[in-house]
């Protein structure tokens, strides 16, 4: 089996190799093997997205989409099969500020890891607050901010990284239904502006299909792909379009007809 | 805004300060009132006026001796600190300097110091250099405890994050390690600097010193052998106040290098 693993983040490929994009080959993952129990998160994945293409991955709980995200990154090596994917930048489900820094030093946390001169750094992250609507908060420590901001400030912190695909997972999970779906509609206008990869992880059907390009459908465990679906429909999409609830149906009716009804809850 | 808040921060510190003030307050009644009731001789027990008499009479003497003790507290806490922190850096990094490093560094507590501390002299003569060591060997350990433990509870999501942004193994330190073990480390100095006072006693009564003023803990012994004894209580007092003085010095210190923590956090307020 063919594994050309490009697992590491810091080794930037030339941008011809994969164009920007993610290339998953018949993926698989197995965690562990204490007294013979092992854990097949994945296995034979194929995912593809393209550069510039926001790919959702949907499942169950506990199918592996955050393994995904870190072979994605690099910060796991997948047992079997091939990645090939432009420098992947993280943003954790929870949003892991660091309690020590202040919003902007959070936000600018990859410009000061690439060597750039502290105020430097700060002026470039600062420059984005007032487009992220966080004005005024450039110097709030991390619980001074509300879930929101906490989450607007981490997207910021990937967006900086300057790597040409983000790997968000679950970004909006922990938040309330309204603020979720501000968040959503402004994730929507940020990468209108500035445009990456995007590989979203979320367990909410709805939000895949407001969001992305393309949605996948991840089985549970052991999570392989049931199902791609395009989504044609023109932005900004509402839930009420016809177009978007009728993806959702199809979509929650591949996911509890899924290959092993009953075993998703993990 | 920040007069308001400076004028409810006076108000806290009185409030806080009331307790601490009443009690001695009561201790000192109480005391006053057992040795005034005629039981033992003023050379064992000396009364609270007569020992605040000695601290007015001798206020040059105590003065002169608080100079070595402080500048020997001083000295061996900051050079304890940095061992201690040295070392959980070394033996954070390391496995195999963990194995190496860490048994000595306990046995080096279970050293009865005050014994061997009249040997140093032979070593390193009358000066401060064998009182630094009596002190520092006391309390670079409970910083040493304190910061590697800090060090290791680092969350790894926190160093995988750091990963992801393609963070040097110095920068996670940077960035993540160094600001958890932070306020762990801070508790240690804490409790450094609460027995560097007993350690600078300790120093100053077994290592012999050649000076005119040889420190508090000196004056005591002197005091006590001359039956001086409100003049020891007196000196006792000074080196009582000095702690106190130095513990909350490192109080301030840790709001401004620790504000995150949540005992930071809690004093600025």
């Amino acid at each position: 089996m063919a594994t050309d693993l490009k697992a590491r983040p810091a080794q930037s490929l030339p941008a011809v190799a994969t164009g920007g994009g993610v290339h998953l080959e018949n993926v698989s993952r197995t965690y562990g093997e204490h007294g013979g129990s092992r854990v097949r998160a994945l296995e034979g994945v194929y995912l593809h997205s393209g550069p510039g293409e926001l790919l959702a991955v949907v499942g169950p709980s506990g199918c592996g989409k955050s393994t995904l995200l870190e072979l994605i990154c690099g910060l796991q090596r997948p047992d079997g099969g091939s990645i090939a994917c432009a420098p992947a930048a993280l943003m954790p489900q929870h949003d892991l500020l660091l309690p020590w820094l202040s919003a902007v030093d959070n936000a600018a946390l990859a410009l000061r890891i690439a060597r750039l001169p502290r105020q430097q750094a700060r002026r470039r992250a600062a420059a984005l607050f007032e487009q992220l609507g966080l004005e005024g908060f450039e110097n709030a420590r991390p619980p001074e901010l509300s879930g929101g901001m906490r989450q607007r400030v981490a997207f910021l912190r990937t967006l900086l990284s300057g790597k040409p695909v983000l790997c968000l997972d679950e970004p909006f999970g922990a938040l309330d239904a309204i603020t979720r779906g501000e968040m959503q509609a402004w994730l929507s206008q940020t990468l209108a502006r500035e445009p990456r990869t995007v590989v979203l992880v979320t367990h909410d059907v709805e939000e895949a299909i407001l969001l992305a390009d393309r949605v996948a459908i991840l089985s549970p465990r052991p999570g392989r792909v049931m199902e791609e679906l395009e989504v044609s429909e023109s932005r900004p999409r509402a839930r009420t379009d016809a177009s978007v609830i009728a993806l959702r149906e199809r979509a929650l009716a591949v996911l509890s007809l899924g290959p092993a009804p009953g075993r998703g809850a993990a | 805004m920040r007069l308001r808040a400076a004028g409810g921060a006076a108000r806290r510190a009185l409030g806080a300060g009331l307790p601490p003030l009443l009690l001695v307050a009561a201790l000192l009644g109480l005391w006053e009132f057992y040795v005034d009731s005629g039981s033992d001789s003023s050379f064992v027990l000396p009364a609270p006026h007569s020992i605040a008499a000695a601290m007015w009479n001798n206020a040059g003497l105590l003065a002169a001796n608080l100079g070595p003790t402080a500048e020997e507290v001083g000295l061996g806490i900051a050079l304890a600190l940095l061992l201690g922190f040295v070392l959980a850096v070394l033996i954070h990094l390391s496995p195999t300097l963990r194995r190496a490093v860490y048994p000595l560094a306990v046995g080096s507590q279970a050293v009865p110091i005050a014994v061997i501390a009249p040997l140093l002299v032979f070593w390193w003569g009358f000066g401060m250099f064998p009182k630094l060591v009596v002190i520092v060997v006391i309390c670079f350990f409970p910083v040493l405890v304190t910061t590697v433990d800090g060090l290791a509870a680092v969350d790894p999501d926190q160093l995988k994050l750091l990963r992801t942004l393609d963070a040097s193994r110095w920068q996670a330190f940077r960035f993540a390690e160094l600001p958890t073990a932070l306020p762990a480390a801070l508790s240690g100095a804490r409790i450094a600097l609460a027995v560097a006072v007993i350690g600078a006693y300790i120093a100053e009564s077994q290592t012999a010193t050649s000076g005119v003023h040889a420190g508090l803990g000196h004056e005591i012994n002197a005091d006590l052998t001359a039956l001086q004894t409100p003049r020891a209580y007196a000196a006792a007092v000074v080196l009582f106040g000095f702690a106190i003085a130095c513990f909350h010095a490192l109080g301030l210190a840790e709001r401004r290098l620790a504000p995150w923590s949540a005992r930071g956090r809690g004093a600025a307020r």
